[in-house]
């Protein structure tokens, strides 16, 4: 059985070097000693044959051996994340509604047509993309001010920041109700802090034109605790000599953060931005408790919520599946770069 | 050219005192920015029904001026919030625990292989890894839906073979669900770690002839138990906050199975007029697990979201 499994990992990874195949098994069932072996190998740092086959064995011996951690999880991982990605693109090429079995033998783009088509669906993607870009410069650069002065050496500097995160540990249904009580018409908070100054009140869900505003606000309120984290981490690995630095040639605080602070927190803005489109895309949760139920969040309806409503509200499947496309594409086009950005630095 | 250094150093002073004024009024007014809603949301869960349309919204209920004959307080909505809820905390813990701590296991070991032994094609293999983290879940629930449709109804009956009955399916098909995608995320955490764990003592360990699986278990594991505090709260939050997969897995607030979000989700749908001080005492029954776990372990908390 063992040796049936080092052989599947084998065909697996290494399929296409077949012949080595053989010398190698035989090379690692040479058991401990040729770890020694290799030890000694890589002291030698020698260019002849012998000694980069021998490394080429050890590197195939460490492979197998460690298989048994990593495979089996990124084989459910190939299942779960990549298979159903896979499988749900398929999907949005039939005509699937309904229960039973999609019909895979007349694949179409007819579900992406009528996305396209569909003014809902439009509307969902833009709402997506404002909620995406100003929720996560918002959220970023509140962030960091919050950061800037929790970093000016203050006292009871752990009860501000555990304060700052508190919403970020609750759940998106639990602020939602939280939210809907602050932006409630005649006894809310958000109604009663801006009558003081004669504004309102407003309908804040209930106004289509208002809603995405309002529902950025209160994710900015209970994200930008983590953005916080984030950016002063990476302010207390800036040097003290950099703020020295400022100080003796006389800068003023606002203008040394700006010439001298912020440019070195690129990488944690970057991060950061990811994670925040992420919790933005994942921002279904707060929208489906805040509207409730299988409505169409009047004004506010993004991908995320449509996608939903369309597969498991309407029972159309296919339509579902082509809209969970079109924002998985988004995340992409978000991600991507990301990652190949931190691939090229070697930050993974 | 010294009293001029002095009067320099005594209006840096006096601007310092000034500023420190400003600065810590900034971070008052934060910290009641963040605690409105919460503070909001805690007295009006101890309001009467009338008390909450009768006193101001982050007034506590015994408020002298209030018109009303009693003081409004109760807490009559926590009793009512905690019988429609108990059951979906229970069901959140049923697989929120074994779900949390077998992705950080599996994350783990995951990280292990990954990070702390060297082979060829690790890189390509972590990039689907880290990629995981930043699925939409969207892209993934037709498919994951057919999956346990499969297993379930059609083809093949695994859970009635399993002598578990079709209600409490949702909690295995929701384990299944939080391990699988949490994964991505655990290795992360670990390899972070792992990544700056000195390997001296693991080298000398494996040129002794132990194998991986020994140096993981004597040596590893051990050392990873900070990183465990980390993951395990970190995973234990997301997996009792969700909503998504509940809602798709499970599918009705009225299921003997419902999860606790869902539960709250519907509790105010399921009532005439919105009922907020039941809808308040609910939110907090629900948050109480989370929020118990992160005042405890905060520090855990804010090293898990920052890396």
């Amino acid at each position: 059985m063992e040796r049936f499994f080092t052989r599947l990992v084998r065909s697996l990874s290494l399929g296409a070097r077949g012949g080595r195949e053989e010398a190698e098994r035989t090379g690692t069932e040479g058991g401990e000693q040729v770890a020694t072996d290799g030890g000694v190998a890589t002291g030698g740092d020698g260019a002849d044959d012998g000694v980069r086959s021998r490394l080429e064995e050890r590197f195939g011996r460490d492979f197998v051996e460690s298989a048994p951690f990593w495979l089996p999880p990124f084989l459910l991982m190939a299942f779960f994340v990549y298979g159903t990605i896979g499988w749900n693109v398929l999907i949005s090429l039939t005509d699937f509604s309904g229960f039973g079995s999609p019909d895979y033998s007349n694949l179409d783009l007819d579900m992406y047509v009528r996305a396209a088509n569909d003014p809902n669906v439009v509307q969902a993607a833009v709402n997506t993309f404002v909620l995406l870009v100003a929720f996560t410069i918002v959220a970023l650069v509140f962030g960091m001010l919050i950061a800037i002065l929790v970093d000016r050496g203050i006292r009871f500097e752990n009860t501000f920041r555990t304060i700052y995160l508190l919403p970020m540990s609750l759940s998106f249904v639990v602020t939602a109700q939280f939210w809907l009580w602050m932006y409630d018409l005649d006894s809310g908070i958000v109604n009663a802090v801006i009558g003081l100054v004669g504004l309102g009140p407003y309908n804040w869900i209930g106004n289509s034109s208002l809603v995405l505003g309002a529902i950025i606000f209160a994710l900015v309120w209970q994200f930008s605790g983590y953005t916080m984290v984030v950016y002063l981490a990476a302010l207390r690995a800036i040097p003290d000599e950099h703020f020295e630095a400022a100080k003796v040639d006389g800068a003023s605080i606002p203008r040394m953060y700006w010439r001298v602070i912020v440019p070195q927190l690129k990488n944690a803005t970057i991060s950061a931005t990811v994670v925040l489109m992420v919790f933005a895309l994942k921002a279904f949760d707060f929208l489906y408790a805040l509207v409730g139920g299988y409505r169409p969040p009047n004004g506010a309806d993004i991908l995320a919520t449509k996608m939903v409503r369309e597969a498991y509200s309407n029972t159309n499947w296919a339509y579902g599946a082509a809209i969970a496309v079109i924002l998985f594409a988004m995340a992409l086009a978000v991600v991507g770069p990301y990652l190949y950005h931190q691939y090229t630095r070697d930050n993974l | 050219m010294s009293t001029e250094t002095h009067t320099r150093e005594e209006s840096f002073l006096a601007s310092l005192t000034g500023y420190r004024v400003a600065l810590y009024a900034a971070l008052g007014l934060l910290v009641a920015f963040f605690l409105a809603p919460i503070e909001a949301g805690f007295v009006t869960s101890l309001k009467t029904t009338s008390a909450v349309t009768g006193t101001a919204p982050y007034a506590p209920p015994v408020w002298p001026f209030t018109e009303f004959p009693t003081n409004g307080a109760t807490l009559g909505k926590y009793q009512r919030a905690f019988d429609t809820l108990a059951i979906g905390v229970f069901n959140s813990l049923l697989y929120a625990i074994p779900a949390t701590i077998l992705s950080a296991l599996i994350g783990s070991f995951t990280a292990y292989g990954l990070t702390l032994v060297d082979w060829k094609y690790q890189v390509p293999v972590l990039v689907l890894f880290v990629a995981g983290i930043f699925i939409p879940y969207q892209a993934v629930l037709v498919p994951l839906s057919q999956v346990f449709y499969i297993l379930s109804l059609g083809q093949l009956p695994l859970w009635n073979l399993l002598g578990i009955s079709s209600d409490y399916a949702g909690i295995i098909e929701l384990i299944i669900a939080h391990v699988a995608y949490g994964i991505p995320i655990c290795t992360i955490l670990f390899r972070s770690y792992y990544k700056s764990m000195s390997t001296e003592m693991l080298e000398s360990a494996r040129l002794d002839g132990a194998t991986l699986r020994r140096v993981y278990r004597r040596i590893v594991f051990p050392l990873s138990t900070p990183m465990f505090a980390v993951v395990l709260i970190y995973q234990f939050t997301q997996i009792w906050n969700d909503l998504l997969f509940a809602l798709i897995l499970v599918s009705s607030a009225t299921s003997p199975a419902a999860p606790v979000t869902l539960k709250l989700a519907g509790l105010g749908a399921s009532l005439e007029g919105v009922d907020f001080g039941l809808r308040m005492a609910g939110a907090f029954v629900a948050a109480l697990p989370t929020l118990v776990v992160y005042i405890a372990f905060g520090e855990q908390f804010a090293e898990g979201v920052a890396t």
